[in-house]
């Protein structure tokens, strides 16, 4: 439960999904995407650290670089949160639907 | 199949905005939302108070097992019939917060009808509580599923 209340305050910071779309792309080192940010390095350090523990992040050791890219099952879990929305209003609507229609032929 | 129910999410928003086209009249669906009776079976839910006019109030309440488990109320800001509802909304002891909506009726033909549903919420991490919600009643419902089963088996 913790983890997943974790997801969902790392992409709702801004530089963090900034971080996630900048990575989406390409796999990329701590120094690189922090070229790509105003904010003081230990700042991105820090989202970088936050991204990987809850694990929309992953680290790679390349030589003497690590580069960082997109858990991709991840991020469909968290696309997930929305579909599991939605399908709560489907099911709640067609309800709704399947209500007034008999309510229809009653009257 | 196509989807019924559409939804819009964007990011770097404090809203979204829920579509669904309904075989149904248009005031057939607008009844759906105005008769506590019929409210009450599509929602799940008991209604205590519903005032369908400008300014008025409502309120809802699910039981189980004789304790409360869930509460909410708005106010009711427009009413107008077979047109349009702007009514806040807020569930009790939730820390999504309070919510404005935004519900359009509209008939698309003699028989199927449309309702647009914008809900602005406090902020873009107040929408992502309430996105999560149904998630998290999944997980305490299977959760507590798994706790049924086990207490018989002990």
């Amino acid at each position: 439960m913790n983890l997943r209340r974790d997801v969902f305050q790392a992409i709702a910071d801004p530089t963090r999904r900034a971080i996630l779309l900048l990575v989406a792309s390409q796999s990329m080192t701590a120094g690189a995407i922090a070229a790509n940010f105003d904010t003081a390095r230990p700042t991105v350090s820090k989202h970088l650290q936050i991204l990987t523990e809850c694990e929309l992040l992953k680290q790679e050791q390349n030589g003497r670089e690590i580069y960082y890219h997109v858990n991709a099952n991840k991020m469909e879990e968290v696309a997930d949160f929305v579909e599991q929305f939605r399908k709560m209003w489907d099911d709640r609507f067609n309800k709704l639907e399947a209500i007034m229609q008999a309510y229809k032929t009653k009257e | 199949m196509e989807q019924k129910t559409k939804i819009k999410v964007e990011d770097g928003k404090q809203d979204l905005v829920i579509t669904r086209e309904f075989d149904l009249p248009l005031e057939l669906l607008f009844k759906a939302y105005t008769e506590p009776e019929l409210v009450e079976q599509w929602m799940g839910t008991k209604v205590i108070k519903l005032e369908n006019r400008n300014h008025g109030s409502f309120q809802i309440e699910t039981s189980h097992k004789g304790n409360v488990m869930f509460k909410a109320n708005g106010t009711i800001h427009e009413f107008l019939p077979n047109q349009r509802i702007i009514r806040t909304f807020e569930m009790e002891n939730i820390p999504v917060g309070v919510q404005l909506e935004f519900l359009e009726f509209e008939q698309l033909n003699p028989d199927t009808s449309k309702l647009t549903m914008q809900i602005i919420y406090r902020s873009e991490k107040h929408r992502a509580e309430q996105l999560k919600l149904p998630f998290a009643y999944g997980l305490n419902m299977a959760h507590d599923r798994l706790q049924a089963i086990l207490s018989e088996l002990i």
